[in-house]
């Protein structure tokens, strides 16, 4: 048993007041959870105090919330953990080591309802029903199962994982900036009809999805929802996995998605390193090719991305003078281009999927003093 | 007033079977739930779900091995019923989008299972219910012009007509409290099992008997209501369920001296017989002294191949990480019997009809009865499946042919009033809602689980009507109408001290042991008395009893080994 200070945000909607935050003491082993410690505090202190919740073991999905900052589950969060995660913060900010609240509040990116309980329905709910959510088989099935790759299902299984419970929407830093984005739920949703071999229509949703402007290329790869998702399913590697089969179906989008991605890649594999000014170049009109015969939409998108490029140099992003001259980009120290080159090739060569479900493929050798005790 | 033809109260998977059902006749269908759809307790079924569809395989074999299992409590036409639809159901749930395991060929490759003859159960990894629902309620998006959603809403009791008919329900909008009545020419309640009675249990919060409660208070029939599983492997203090999966992968079961101690209670089957059994052997070495300290002894899942595990196993490496500390690939875990599933419930035919004309039932809340005494695994979500469509069948066709009734206000009423009642009770008035929860699931863990005999039966009866005394005054703290969860709570409490009752009751008259009714002072099965089903009714002091004759088909009862 150990004692805990949980700072919630609170909101009582009927009360007329604006949310406020109130700090329950709470007693409990270090391993149980820190819905463990709110429901506690309810059942304790104040039955108003409200939350979802249900199976208390990380399947329903119900306790999303974010706990000192973090977009996670409060069932499948240790209050100790969470106890060292807050003192670990305030060390970070000269305050003290021990003895820090945990900060619980609301998810972000949905409206809150009341306490911990925020509106799925008109954010997360309304995306995921965005992407068709269910199979599109053509013609009668088969009289017996769909023969299909075994690899196949256990490959979308990791989609299937999702519990919907919106700790990456929450966590979700491109719908912050851009509140239409499909999203890193929905877009997992959508990746597992389109990995589904049943599904027919894998075109017409990738042709969708791509050609969204809040779509596939919204995402700017920032990882947090791998961080958040408490079931493993990684998002972001299922949104990367869409633009890679769009790519493979050859989907020239109007976002000039898909060019964009493949001048990045480019770069990368030749410099070591992005040359933000050559990016944009890139993007729209790439190679000299297309600089000697730019497109009507490379003019367009070029002038269109102006403001972009101005609000880089404004806010310091290419500051250096020849950060500003396209191909003159300033060297890495201690080869490091040649590191990341290295990278790429590697990854280029060894390209595997992370999967949960079939992580278990190569064993690991014990380290030496783990075999002792094995 | 929102008027449907049928009415589906509860949206885990029998629920959402039955109202597609229902809406593929071509009726107006509506499904009420007290919590968003996919956060329903079917979730939690990882195994997966049998059906005999493997070539060499019967269901006649299924049928058998399910009423063995049973300890032939079960009614044999509707086990056959269920083994005979099995296949049927999988494919057509394959076809849905659910993405079952395969095997090398690309075909749908199966696991062994509890207390089965042949490995007969398909599965998703071990997040089977899960990504079942998940695919329902993926066509209950789809069919959204044929099916009308309730998500987050309450029901607080069924509405009868003059005729003694049911006609509709009285739910409460969780998101703003207000009070409804729902008209509807059928109700299918399909809500969920009653776990949460018993502390620790492997059931959800949101288990609290709510069907089972509003059947009984209308004066339906509750069947088999003694008759509660205890799953042997789930976490000791949390109650948290590894999967019988991880038994039907190879993991052995360890005492603390090491022995592989079923060699001595199921020769042949050992980790593998029925859960009855597996429980009550657990529970004899951990109680003649042979188990760990914390009373548990230990699964040891290290003899199952790591990729095999991670693979196959992924969700209780998960549980294991989080919830226990431990790496189950590479040392053994601590578990113990615990409270897991209701085999009892409204007692129905094989198409989900209560004995209350207009009022079906479906899944864990129903009785019908294909789990008799025991449970087999992965017989659960075929049960959800099957008897949910045929339910929501059923449903269908009466909406068609009967006229929809009126019922009166009063039941809004009285509904409205009780709630008012609760919001009123002074702070301080009486315990909070939580402490007569607490209380009441310990007495029954501690009463009515493995072991029972009749002294403690008696006590946790007692203990139970006075907590029934003690929720009159039981006060809350929230007197909101906006997502006011501690209303619903004092609520959940009433539905669980009636389900807790009619156990009790069930659990005392039935004085032989078979299945999960284990009664020291009784430890024989005694087929000549007790080879008959106990009805309960609700009377002017609490249940009634009667008795039902159990439907033998081809069957005859014989001693039970594994």
């Amino acid at each position: 048993m150990a004692e805990y200070t949980l700072r919630v945000r609170r909101y009582q909607p009927e009360s007329g007041e604006a949310a406020y935050w109130e700090e329950f003491q709470v007693e409990l082993d270090p391993s149980l959870s820190v819905l463990d410690g709110i429901l506690q505090a309810r059942d304790r202190d104040d039955g108003s105090l409200s939350v979802r919740c249900s199976c208390r073991a990380a399947i329903c999905g119900s306790c999303g919330m974010k706990i000192n900052g973090e977009s996670g589950l409060g069932c499948k969060t240790q209050i100790g953990e969470a106890q060292e995660l807050a003192d670990k913060q305030a060390s970070v900010g000269e305050g003290s080591s021990e003895g820090n609240t945990i900060v619980v509040e609301p998810m972000g990116n949905m409206p809150v309802i009341k306490d911990l309980i925020t509106d799925m329905e008109s954010t997360h709910w309304t995306k995921i029903r965005r992407v068709t959510p269910w199979l599109l088989p053509h013609g009668e099935p088969p009289e017996r199962e769909y023969v299909v790759e075994p690899e196949s299902m256990i490959d979308i299984t990791q989609s299937m994982a999702c519990i919907q419970c919106g700790a990456c929407v929450s966590s979700c830093l491109s719908m912050e900036a851009d509140p239409d984005f499909i999203g890193p739920a929905a877009l997992a949703k959508a990746y597992r009809f389109v990995g589904d071999p049943r599904d027919a229509e894998t075109k017409e949703r990738l042709h969708d999805l791509a050609n969204d402007p809040h779509g596939i290329y919204d995402c700017t790869h920032c990882f947090s929802c791998i961080d958040a998702c408490p079931k493993g399913v990684a998002p972001m590697d299922q949104i990367m996995r869409l633009r890679r089969r769009a790519g493979e179906e050859e989907i020239h989008d109007v976002n000039n998605g898909e060019n964009h991605v493949n001048a990045f890649v480019k770069m990368i594999e030749k410099k070591g390193t992005n040359d933000e000014a050559l990016l944009l170049q890139e993007s729209y009109a790439p190679g000299i090719k297309g600089k000697l015969k730019p497109t009507k939409g490379a003019i367009k998108g070029l002038l269109g991305s102006l403001p972009v490029a101005i609000r880089g140099i404004k806010t310091g992003k290419m500051r250096s003078l020849p950060k500003l001259i396209p191909g003159v980009h300033p060297k890495l120290p201690d080869g490091a281009q040649d590191e990341v080159k290295a990278i790429y090739a590697h990854a280029e060569e060894h390209r595997e999927q992370f999967n949960i479900y079939i992580k278990g493929e190569e064993e690991v050798e014990p380290e030496p003093d783990e075999k002792e005790t094995v | 007033m929102p008027t449907h033809d049928v009415l589906v109260i509860g949206a885990g998977l029998a629920g959402q079977r039955a109202a597609l059902a229902a809406a593929e006749e071509g009726v107006s269908v509506g499904i009420v739930s007290k919590v968003h759809p996919v956060r329903s307790h079917s979730n939690a079924a990882q195994g997966g779900i049998n059906a005999a569809l493997n070539p060499g395989d019967s269901w006649e074999s299924h049928a058998f091995d399910t009423i063995k299992g049973s300890d032939y409590l079960s009614d044999q036409d509707a086990v056959e019923i269920m083994c005979r639809e099995a296949p049927e159901e999988i494919l057509h749930l394959e076809h849905l989008g659910v993405t079952f395991h395969r095997n090398e060929e690309g075909k749908l490759g199966t696991r062994a299972f509890g207390g089965a003859s042949a490995a007969r159960t398909y599965y998703v990894a071990d997040i089977t219910g899960q990504a079942i629902m998940h695919v329902l309620y993926e066509q209950l998006m789809k069919h959204s012009e044929r099916v009308a959603r309730y998500e987050e809403w309450f029901s607080t009791a069924l509405a009868m007509d003059e005729n003694g008919e049911c006609c509709g329900v009285v739910t409460r909008n969780i998101a703003d409290g207000s009070m409804e009545l729902f008209e509807a020419k059928s109700v299918i309640l399909a809500c969920g099992g009653n776990g949460q009675v018993w502390k620790p249990t492997t059931n959800a919060l949101i288990c609290t008997g709510d069907g089972i409660a509003m059947a009984y208070r209308v004066g339906a029939k509750l069947m088999d209501m003694e008759m509660i599983q205890y799953h042997p492997t789930t976490l000791a203090g949390k109650g948290f369920l590894i999967t019988e999966g991880a038994r039907g992968e190879g993991a052995h079961l360890l005492n603390a001296k090491g022995e592989r101690f079923m060699e001595r209670y199921a020769p042949n089957k050992m980790e593998l017989a029925s859960r009855d059994v597996v429980s009550r052997a657990e529970q004899t070495e951990i109680d003649e002294g042979r188990g760990f300290p914390d009373g548990t002894v230990a699964l040891d899942i290290t003899v199952v191949p790591r990729k095999r595990v991670h693979e196959a196993l992924r969700e209780i490496v998960l549980v294991g990480q989080d919830f226990a500390g431990v790496d189950i690939t590479r040392e053994p875990i601590r578990i113990k019997p615990g409270n897991h599933y209701t085999m009892g419930g409204i007692k129905t035919d094989v198409d989900g009809r209560t004995d209350i004309p207009g009022l079906y039932s479906a899944g864990e809340t129903a009785c019908v009865s294909v789990h008799g005494g025991n449970r087999l695994g992965a017989n659960s979500l075929l049960d959800t499946l099957i008897f949910g469509r045929r339910s929501g069948v059923d449903a269908a066709a009466r909406a068609k042919r009967v006229d929809q009734a009126r019922p009166s206000k009063a039941a809004l009423e009285s509904e409205q009033a009780n709630i008012d009642a609760i919001s009123a009770r002074e702070k301080g008035s009486g315990r909070r809602v939580s402490e007569i929860k607490l209380d009441l699931g310990t007495a029954m863990d501690k009463h009515v689980a493995v072991f029972r005999d009749e002294a403690g039966i008696q006590g946790a009866l007692e203990k139970v009507r006075e907590l029934k005394e003690e929720a009159k005054s039981a006060y809350i703290d929230d007197r909101g109408s906006i997502f006011n969860q501690d209303i619903l709570g004092a609520i959940e409490l009433g539905y669980m001290l009636d389900n807790a009752e009619c156990t009790c009751i069930a659990a005392l008259e039935r004085k032989e042991s078979r299945g999960a009714q284990y009664r020291t002072d009784f430890p024989e099965r005694n087929d000549e008395e007790w080879l008959r089903h106990i009805d309960l009714q609700q009377g002017d002091d609490g249940p009634e009893v009667s008795y039902s004759e159990v439907t033998i088909t081809q069957w005859e009862p014989q001693e039970r080994t594994y």
